[in-house]
């Protein structure tokens, strides 16, 4: 064994503090590193990968078959720019009741809406379309359902397509995706042209030579446009619309994932170049020995890298591991989505995290340890010898007159001793606060996220539509009537425990400006205490105003203050906006309208007064209501979404191993601290200071610092939610409201600095408790 | 006849499996008494003071001072003995360089939770009688080595001990500054103080001491009362 394998071997295993604390640092790094850019790549990948296998279209056309003809839309296909095209397919927006469920009695009375495409088979051409569950639809009577509608229906179950008594029924008879996300259902086109659909029309399917922006696919949708008759083409969509919409959710992570391995990053970096500074500071002694025996700058220089790297490739094997484990959760979700394609980190992704956090360990060690390389020997020897200079005599002097007990006041003074170290231990902890309040913040705007985007404020919901209480089937009974609103409002008003309350009626329309049918839902009052948020202007307050979503201001050009044309239930009418309301992951288009007073809704959402329990309010609103043929039920409780738990616990996770890390960093600086003061601790001691004042004097020594951490880090907290929840939002192709902005409050501002304070003490405890624990005779012997 | 303030019976002290530091040894001390144990380097000399100062534990044996089993105390028992019984003086002063000569002084008093006002009163009262008064803002670091001596001699008798403790306390000094401290040690013991030192300095022991032991192997193979100095 050579003399340099001897020193370093010597210096990994004496010095186990800064061993771990190098090997956790770079595991934490790698593992958060990984987690950033291997699902930064992951969210992107398995998109391009199933588009290509299923060689997905690129613009998908609806055209009115009033005004064009199948031949009109395949002679399109020969228009510059279009390589290869799929259909004419005839499709229909038809409504689709599941069936009812377990205990209920006839079929619901309203389901969604479905784009149905006729098609004879998956195909093998353009937006070749993978069967995951049972088979292609073939004979009348057979529905195959696309993956990821949000429907969980068995295969073999029955379906009602179509609205009104008489609408005919069809099997499931498979589960199938499209990545160009062209259908919700298929049937067999006879099947289809069946059916007595509201609107019915063809869709068309192209792929482009050059459709990397959107640019390249509105041109080519403007040439197909122009191919066919003035007027066929009734809607469009772009592949880019479609990858948008696919990824955004996976998307909302990027911003996430890059502040907290960047923070990581920079965190890892931090410890371990002032571990190997202090391991150099401290061994000045040992390092004019070696050279004094004839060891290099360089050799001495290798040696401390060494010491550094041997830990780090250990701790870097580690967090690749954690890295991948960590992912898998996240990963299954995105896998979930794509159907196909089976994802996990890229090896690439693994060995570029893992070499790059290795050279940058490498890099700040190099850099530390060359000062000991620079050092000479006798300089070294004197160095190691001669106690510090007079730093921090003066804290010490103004520190003594304190009116605290002495080993207090002795603590405080410590941190002006050694600046360095301390800066350093300041640095440790103000990230780690930054770290705890922006998960913090991040938790509670994400649950507030989920409770604005799913409107989850009421308790009860009362369907609006009066049946015949004669009749159990409302079904089979003829049309049902909605109740008279006076006589809905008043039994409500009646009820002990209403707090709040609005009827609702949601019809499919018609937005100028933007294809497909969308929602229009009308309300008899505002909605805001349901869960709704405004982002900006205000709520409508009669009728002929509007809120909308900011993706459909987007989509229509739109501003406060302007109007919006929609048509719906054969009329139109003109909206004035006055409200932009937060309303994601919607993918269709919802405006909200103040109802006109004499509206009919078709349901009601009622919220009850805290301290009120919904259920016996539910019994005892319903002994009104069933008179009317209504009855009011309890809205369940559909528990949080599953990427807001993964990010939550992701947040959890990240902010775990970043405390973790500032937490040994004090370690490491405390230990370092006690090693150089053992003397002075002695002296302490042998004057009569007993373990308890020792232990006080050393967390004493950290509490300034860990103040001053969680003062620095909480603002730094803020200041990245505040950067990192609207890029969220843009992410997810959205605006926030204030009330997911804001989510912190002074009180928890103060008890999260505060956290600075616990952090150090956490730190320092082991290293006091070696200290209190330090025999006297001991430590007076220590050099 | 007198209690003896310090009683050691049968004491002795081994560390890993070599010869023992100290072997069966018994020693009492009177109060007022001053007692030099001299010996060569490594025969168990600091040995034997760190026991009586608690700083060490016999391995077999009893150690008691004032009537206080002192072999037995814990960690922070032997702590609160130290500062309220023991005075130490070291060879190398070990004074803490980030505090002044005035903060080194009333530091024992402060960690006993003396009041600040008679802490006060008594490290100035100190200082003067020392003759280092005019240093009391200063840092130890510009001090000469008899001055710091003296303020380790102020940081010792801060809390009025039974016992002063003193290891090898000219050893770092040159000769003037190591006659200066002589005359010290002389004065507090003629002032009544307790003293035991441990020494090379055959000329501290004779002008200070009023007995001698000499510690070789461990053991003690001489134990001499000397006449008083005219």
């Amino acid at each position: 064994m050579s003399a340099l394998t001897k020193v370093v071997r010597s210096g990994v295993q004496r010095r186990w503090v800064q061993t771990t604390v190098i090997t956790l640092a770079t595991a934490a790094a790698v593992c958060s590193g990984l987690l950033g850019v291997g699902l930064l790549v992951a969210s992107n990948a398995p998109f391009d990968h199933a588009f290509a296998v299923q060689h997905g279209a690129h613009l998908t056309v609806l055209a009115d078959r009033s005004k064009t003809t199948p031949a009109q839309l395949t002679a399109s296909g020969d228009v510059a720019g279009v390589t290869e095209t799929a259909g004419p397919f005839p499709v229909a927006q038809v409504m689709v009741r599941p069936p009812a469920p377990p205990g209920a009695i006839g079929t619901p009375l309203h389901g969604p809406v479905f784009t149905v495409v006729g098609r004879g088979a998956p195909g093998d051409g353009v937006d070749a379309i993978t069967v995951t569950e049972g088979t292609w639809a073939t004979g009348p009577g057979e529905i195959v359902i696309a993956a990821g509608t949000g429907w969980h229906i068995p295969l073999h179950s029955t379906l009602t397509v179509g609205e009104g008594q008489g609408a005919p029924t069809a099997t499931v008879v498979g589960v199938a995706r499209s990545v160009s996300d062209t259908a919700d259902a298929w049937m067999a086109p006879a099947a289809l042209a069946a059916l007595k659909a509201p609107a019915t029309g063809y869709q068309m399917l192209y792929r482009l030579t050059g459709a990397d922006s959107a640019a390249q696919v509105t041109a080519a949708r403007d040439a197909v446009t122009q191919a066919l008759p003035a007027g066929a083409v009734t809607g469009s969509r772009s592949w880019l619309t479609v990858k948008q919409e696919a990824t955004g959710r996976t998307a909302v992570f990027v911003p996430f994932l890059l502040a907290f391995g960047g923070l990581s990053l920079v965190l890892s970096v931090l410890i371990v170049g002032t571990v190997i500074a202090g391991a150099v500071g401290s061994t000045l002694r040992r390092i004019g020995i070696l050279k004094s025996l004839g060891f290099t700058p360089a050799q001495v220089v290798r040696a401390y890298v060494a010491q550094a790297l041997i830990p780090a490739a250990i701790g870097a094997g580690v967090g690749v591991a954690a890295g991948n484990l960590l992912a898998v959760p996240v990963l299954a979700r995105t896998e979930q989505l794509y159907g196909t394609v089976a994802l996990t980190i890229a090896p690439w992704v693994d060995v570029a995290v893992l070499l790059g956090v290795l050279a940058l360990v490498a890099v700040t060690a190099t850099a530390a340890a060359g000062r000991a390389g620079r050092l000479s020997a006798i300089d070294a020897l004197a160095v190691g010898r001669t106690p510090s200079a007079g730093r921090g005599q003066f804290a010490a002097r103004m520190a003594a007159r304190l009116p605290l007990p002495r080993p207090v006041s002795l603590g405080l003074a410590r941190p002006f001793g050694a600046p360095v170290r301390a800066a350093a231990m300041i640095v440790a902890i103000a990230f780690g606060a930054a770290a705890v309040t922006l998960a913090v913040g991040l938790a509670t705007s994400l649950n507030r996220v989920q409770v604005t985007a799913d409107h989850s404020g009421a308790d009860l919901v009362v369907d609006g539509f009066a049946g015949d209480p004669s009749n159990p089937d409302p079904g089979e009974a003829g049309e049902p009537t909605t109740a008279d609103q006076d006589a809905v409002t008043a039994a409500l008003d009646r009820q002990p425990g209403t707090a709040h309350y609005y009827g609702v009626t949601e019809t499919d329309a018609v937005v100028a400006g933007v294809s497909g049918l969308n929602t229009l839902s009308e309300f008899t009052a505002s909605p805001a205490w349901s869960g709704y948020e405004l982002v900006s202007g205000r709520w409508f307050t009669r009728p002929g105003e509007a809120v909308v979503p900011t993706e459909l201001l987007r989509a229509t050009d739109r501003q406060l203050g302007d109007t919006l044309t929609v048509t719906h239930d054969g009329a139109t009418s003109t909206l004035r906006i006055v409200g932009e309301v937060f309303d994601p992951g919607n993918n269709d288009f919802t405006v909200l309208a103040q109802a006109a007073a004499d509206a009919r809704p078709a349901s009601w959402q009622v919220g009850v007064t805290d301290g009120t329990d919904p259920s016996a309010y539910a019994t005892a609103v319903n002994a009104d209501l069933t008179a009317l043929g209504l009855t009011a039920h309890v809205i369940p409780s559909e528990g949080p979404d599953d990427l807001l738990v993964i990010i939550d616990a992701l947040a959890g996770l990240l902010t775990l191993l970043l405390v973790t890390v500032a937490g040994l960093g004090v370690l490491n600086a405390v230990v370092l601290d006690v090693r150089d003061r053992v003397h002075d601790i002695g002296i302490h001691k042998a004057l009569g200071m007993t373990p308890r004042q020792t232990l006080t004097a050393v967390l004493s020594s950290v509490a300034l610092i860990g103040l001053v951490g969680g003062a620095l880090g909480v603002p730094a907290g803020l200041v990245l939610h505040g950067i990192l929840v609207p890029a969220m939002g843009h992410g997810a192709g959205t605006e926030l409201p204030a009330v997911v902005l804001s989510v912190y409050h002074p009180v928890q501002l103060a008890v999260l600095a505060l956290g600075g304070l616990v952090l150090a003490v956490a730190g320092a405890l082991l290293p006091a408790g070696w200290a209190a624990s330090t025999r006297t005779a001991t430590a007076l012997r220590t050099e | 006849m007198t209690e003896p303030l310090i009683e050691l019976r049968g004491v002795s002290r081994r560390y890993d499996s070599g010869p023992p530091a100290l072997d069966d040894v018994s020693l009492t001390v009177a109060p007022g008494e001053a007692l030099a144990i001299l010996g060569p380097s490594g025969s168990g000399k600091s040995t034997l003071l760190n026991l009586i100062a608690g700083l060490d534990k016999p391995t077999s044996g009893t150690v008691t001072v004032g009537g206080t089993r002192i072999d037995t105390l814990g960690e922070a028992a032997s702590a609160r003995y130290r500062r309220a019984r023991i005075g130490l003086v070291f060879q190398f002063f070990n004074l803490l360089d980030d505090l002044t000569v005035f903060d080194n002084v009333v530091l024992p008093a402060q960690l006993a939770g003396a009041a600040r006002r008679e802490t006060h009163r008594r490290a100035t009262e100190l200082l003067r009688g020392l003759g280092i008064d005019r240093h009391a803002r200063a840092y130890p670091g510009r001090l000469s080595g008899g001055e710091r001596q003296r303020v380790a001699v102020a940081r010792a008798l801060m809390n009025r001990p039974a016992l002063l403790l003193a290891d090898e306390p000219t050893g770092a000094l040159d000769t003037a500054s190591g006659a200066e401290v002589r005359r010290l040690l002389t004065e507090l013991h003629a002032d009544g103080q307790t003293i035991v030192l441990v020494t090379h300095d055959r000329t501290l022991a004779a002008e200070c001491a009023t007995r001698t032991v000499h510690v070789v192997d461990g053991r003690i193979t001489a134990d001499t009362v000397l006449e008083p100095a005219l």
